[in-house]
């Protein structure tokens, strides 16, 4: 028995240990040399070194070296704490709003900036870097909330499926009624999905409060899928991932990022986003800081560079989301592959926040019963 | 025991442990590290979040709360999740029962490696699960693929989304090794003597089962239904992502109002209503159970175990062991073979499918391609998932031992009865409420633990404690108290008596609740996800930085990283399984 178990758990930690060896060994060939470089550090003012504390939801991300680059020139260094999805990781602002728990608050979206400029949770401040930023992006004429990117929330569709069966894609919501797309689209909940709210919200932007019920209505009759997660729509429910759906709420990002994250190096990317005018919703992003910091001019000095070409220009590969700034240059994938609507939906912050749980509740009322 | 020497000392030593202030203390003694550990950081966090919650309430406490008790979604989100767990936690003992009994009985080549492979699911993300149950049943899984071509159908005949099943599905995949473990352990002590004694009096097998086997577990059954009930009332991602939009148990539904909605004051009602329910079934399992256990003795596994003889014996076995392989490893031997698996071919135009052998996906985890800041190598993340789970089992250990003891001692005292159901409470409490409470309670020094990576094994510690609590006390119950009265009459020390007696005893049991701290914390996702640091990520939270971004190459590297959660998760728990063959006290 004894011998037995003894040779089990040799198996499993050898082959456990090989997995991870192999793993491992690799990125010490193909890590670019980001220690070894020396680090020229501007001599500091005081003794302990200052720690600004940023807190953000789960996808935010960022590359070591503009991080590195940022405080070695700056002096001080800056710690992220991240606290889950977007929605909690704001309620969890709000709620250490007394004792905050950091000086920057990254990443509420025009869905939630009214909760966060209601609660109080940050303060002014009009950074000079505002002025490489078009208006269209500024909701609050305050600067309480300052945008840092933004990203569509649009259909997406299996391009190979529809030469396969010689359909031709559809090209605006209205299409998704016809009956030659019938079984085809699957969504997400918009009461438990970031997604699925702005896609809800694109079809209110553009059919307007009184008719997008209907809409809806004719979605069910044409047998929509719905379900929770994006996760969940976009690795199981769409055909390519291997399921039966070939259309999907996506991001416009989604089809660049199938290139970059393909799995051997592909020329085009098998989805296509559907971007005409009135079919994605925009989400944009905030930074603020937070009321009542002790670090202010940490924080301002941060939101600054936030602003700056070099985080800027980082954003879209490690976030797939995109720079706010003008003159920001993007990657070719993206300069190639990214198709951006020209008008999407658009609905104020203040009426999401007013009427969001109303809009849920009927949609659910004609959706799901 | 060597008693003659020391009978000498029993006077003396009556004397002192008759006076009552003595009597109290030493009562009240073994109780002060859990419940200082629940005020801490349970108690005071979840009567924190709930009074800011109800402050929040424009129109006052009472208005929101009889606002709430009016809305109709109260009693259809309550009905439904008393109704889907109660399925839910039956279908579970059904499925395990028979296993339970397998795995405590005989003796077979590979047992404790099975034991371990049906003890992985608890520990898998549940988008990973749903990955695998797609692959398996979904509408182009390979049984829907497979009944379609053999019954000539159009459309897939089994269908999973969004159904009742997936969530009934998923509930037994990941609760069975509850089952397993609880009774099995229980079964397995248990003197096989008594059902000889009525086998051979002329009972029948089944006679002998239900008269004599059945009542000596029933406390070990009554454990496992309560824990895998509780799992099943606060499900939240089962639900979420397998259930679907139409489905809501209490805690989705908490989730939905705090962070869709910030009603706060709505979510606070719905969390005490949740902990209320859990309180209540809890006290009516502590007297069902108080009613039903009774010292027997326990005795080594060992020689109780037959071997797989016959025929008839080697086909249930066979039977028992398919079924639950086919419902708990095969799915994940499936997610296993598709990170190993090229499948970015298949689709449609890009050339005809060709599936083949792959590391890439493993290759990739270890390469840090775009520079990102939080990017930890795997095996980094397995240390820091390994560390956690190291300091939950001691921290549940230390925590829950002196509890299980007390409760084990005296049944019968007041103090006893009313605090055994307490410790029930962290399992049946929202997540989402108390991550608040976290929040708002432990925000100032010395106790501002809000950004301390130590507050991510005491919030699993704090999930593991109940099951250390219930897997420890039905083996301390059980030993008889005249072995205790007999060591101690002998001139055994108090502490002597733990060491030579209940120790021994318990050791198994032990081992039984590391496993089960040290399986919540590998696979624990919720909480981790809010009050980890990200230079610090644990398994899960690697897995669900890649399954959140499009791209086969997030989706491969994601199923590789769990395939690794799979080996560490078994890993661990046969080098647990391990030790109880090095422990001295089998007897």
């Amino acid at each position: 028995m004894l011998r037995k178990i003894l040779l089990h758990s040799i198996i499993f930690l050898s082959i456990g240990s090989m997995i991870a060896s192999c793993v491992s060994a690799v990125p010490t060939e193909t890590q670019p040399p980001a220690e070894t470089e020396p680090v020229v550090r501007t001599p500091e003012v005081t003794a302990a070194r200052r720690t600004l504390k940023v807190m953000t939801h789960d996808s935010f991300a960022v590359s070591d070296s503009v991080i590195e680059d940022f405080t070695s020139k700056n002096g001080f260094s800056v710690q992220f704490l991240k606290s889950g999805d977007t929605g909690t990781a704001l309620n969890r602002a709000i709620l250490s709003k007394d004792a905050p728990l950091a000086d920057v608050f990254y990443g509420v979206d025009n869905t939630f900036l009214s909760r966060a400029l209601e609660e109080g949770i940050f303060e002014p401040y009009a950074s000079p870097m505002l002025a490489d930023i078009p208006d269209r992006f500024k909701l609050d004429p305050q600067n309480r909330a300052l945008p840092v990117d933004y990203g569509d929330v649009c259909l997406n569709y299996d391009k190979s499926y529809f030469v396969e069966y010689g359909l031709q894609p559809p090209q605006g919501l209205e299409d998704l009624l016809r009956p030659e797309y019938k079984g085809m689209l699957v969504v997400e909940n918009p009461a438990t999905s970031s997604p699925g709210l702005a896609f809800l919200l694109a079809t209110i932007g553009h059919f307007g409060e009184d008719e997008f019920l209907d809409y809806w209505e004719g979605l069910v009759e044409n047998d929509v899928l719905v379900v929770n997660d994006w996760e969940l729509a976009y690795f199981n429910e769409f055909t390519v991932a291997g399921g039966t759906r070939p259309i999907v709420v996506s991001y416009g990002s989604s089809p660049p990022a199938e290139i970059i994250f393909s799995e051997t190096p592909i020329d085009e990317p098998p989805t296509a986003a559907i971007v005409s005018d009135g079919s994605c919703f925009r989400q944009i992003e905030f930074v603020g800081i937070l009321t009542g910091t002790a670090n202010r001019d940490l924080a301002e000095t941060f939101i600054d560079f936030m602003l700056s070409p070099e985080f800027q220009e980082d954003i879209p590969l490690q976030m797939f989301v995109f720079p706010v700034i003008e003159n920001a240059r993007l990657d070719e994938v993206f300069e190639k592959f990214l198709a951006v609507p020209e008008n999407p939906a658009y609905v104020s912050p203040e009426d999401i926040a007013e009427n969001r749980e109303k809009w849920i509740e009927e949609w659910t009322e004609v959706v799901l019963r | 025991m060597d008693g003659g020497r020391a009978s000498l000392n029993i006077p003396a030593r009556a004397r002192i442990s008759s006076g009552p202030i003595l009597t109290q203390f030493r009562r009240i003694l073994p109780w002060i590290i859990p419940l200082g550990f629940l005020a801490l950081f349970y108690f005071y966090p979840l009567i924190k979040i709930v009074q800011v919650s109800y402050t929040r309430s424009p129109a006052g406490v009472g208005a929101s709360i009889w606002e709430a008790l009016n809305s109709p979604l109260l009693l259809r989100v309550t009905w439904f999740t008393f109704w889907q767990a109660s399925l839910s936690a039956f279908l579970t003992l059904v499925i395990g029962l028979p296993g339970a009994y397998l795995l405590a009985r005989y003796d077979f080549r590979g047992k404790s490696l099975l034991q371990a492979l049906f003890g992985i699911p608890f520990v898998m993300p549940t988008l990973v699960v749903a990955a695998a149950f797609y692959a398996m049943v979904g509408p182009n899984g390979w049984v829907n693929l497979g009944l379609m071509t053999a019954l000539k159908l159009e459309d897939p005949p089994v269908v999973l989304t969004n159904s009742i099943y997936a969530i009934l599905l998923a509930h037994v995949f990941y609760n069975t090794t509850i089952v397993l473990r609880v009774i099995g352990d229980f079964w397995s002590r248990m003197d096989s003597r008594l059902v000889l004694a009525a086998r051979s009096l002329g009972a029948s097998r089944w006679q002998a089962f239900r008269r004599i086997s059945l009542p000596l577990l029933s406390p070990a059954i009554l454990a496992a239904a309560l824990l895998v009930f509780i799992f099943d009332f606060t499900s939240f991602g089962v639900i979420l992502v397998l259930g679907g939009p139409r489905y809501a148990t209490l805690e989705v539904e908490i989730y939905y109002q705090t962070v869709g909605l910030f009603n706060l004051p709505l979510a606070a009602t719905l969390s005490l209503l949740q902990l209320g329910c859990t309180l209540a079934l809890t006290v009516i399992y502590t007297r069902m159970s108080a009613r039903v256990s009774r010292p027997i003795s326990l005795q080594s596994s060992r020689s109780s175990m037959h071997q797989l003889a016959d025929w008839r014996a080697k086909l249930t076995a066979g039977v028992i062991l398919i079924i639950l392989f086919i419902l708990l490893t095969a799915p994940l031997i499936g997610l296993a073979a598709r990170s190993l698996t090229r499948f970015e071919l298949e689709r449609g135009e890009r050339g005809e499918p060709e599936r083949g052998f792959t590391l890439d996906f493993y290759r990739e985890l270890g390469i840090n391609r775009r520079n990102a800041l939080f990017y930890v190598p795997p095996t980094t993340a397995i240390g820091i998932s390994l560390g956690y789970a190291g300091l939950t089992v001691l921290i549940s250990l230390l925590v829950g031992l002196p509890a299980a003891w007390a409760l084990a001692r005296d049944r019968q005292s007041t103090l006893n009865r009313v605090l055994d159901p307490v410790l029930m409470l962290p399992l049946g409490t929202s997540a989402v409420t108390l991550g608040l409470g976290f929040i708002v309670a432990l925000n100032q020094p010395p106790l501002d633990l809000r950004t301390s990576p130590l507050l991510v094994p005491l919030a699993h510690a704090l999930v593991a404690f109940p099951f250390v609590v219930r897997s420890l006390t039905p083996a301390l119950q059980s030993i008889r108290p005249r072995l205790r009265q007999a060591a101690s009459v002998l001139g055994a020390s108090p502490a002597h008596v733990i060491r030579r007696i209940d120790l021994p005893l318990v050791g198994r049991a032990v081992l039984v609740a590391s496993t089960f701290a040290f399986t919540i914390s590998l696979g624990e996702f919720g909480a981790t996800a809010l009050i980890a640091r990200p230079e610090y990520p644990t398994i899960p939270l690697a897995i669900y930085r890649f399954i959140s971004q499009p791209g086969a190459m997030n989706y491969g590297q994601a199923l590789a990283l769990s395939t690794i959660l799979m080996i560490v998760a078994a890993s661990g728990m046969l080098l647990i399984e391990k030790l109880r063959i090095a422990e001295i006290g089998e007897f």
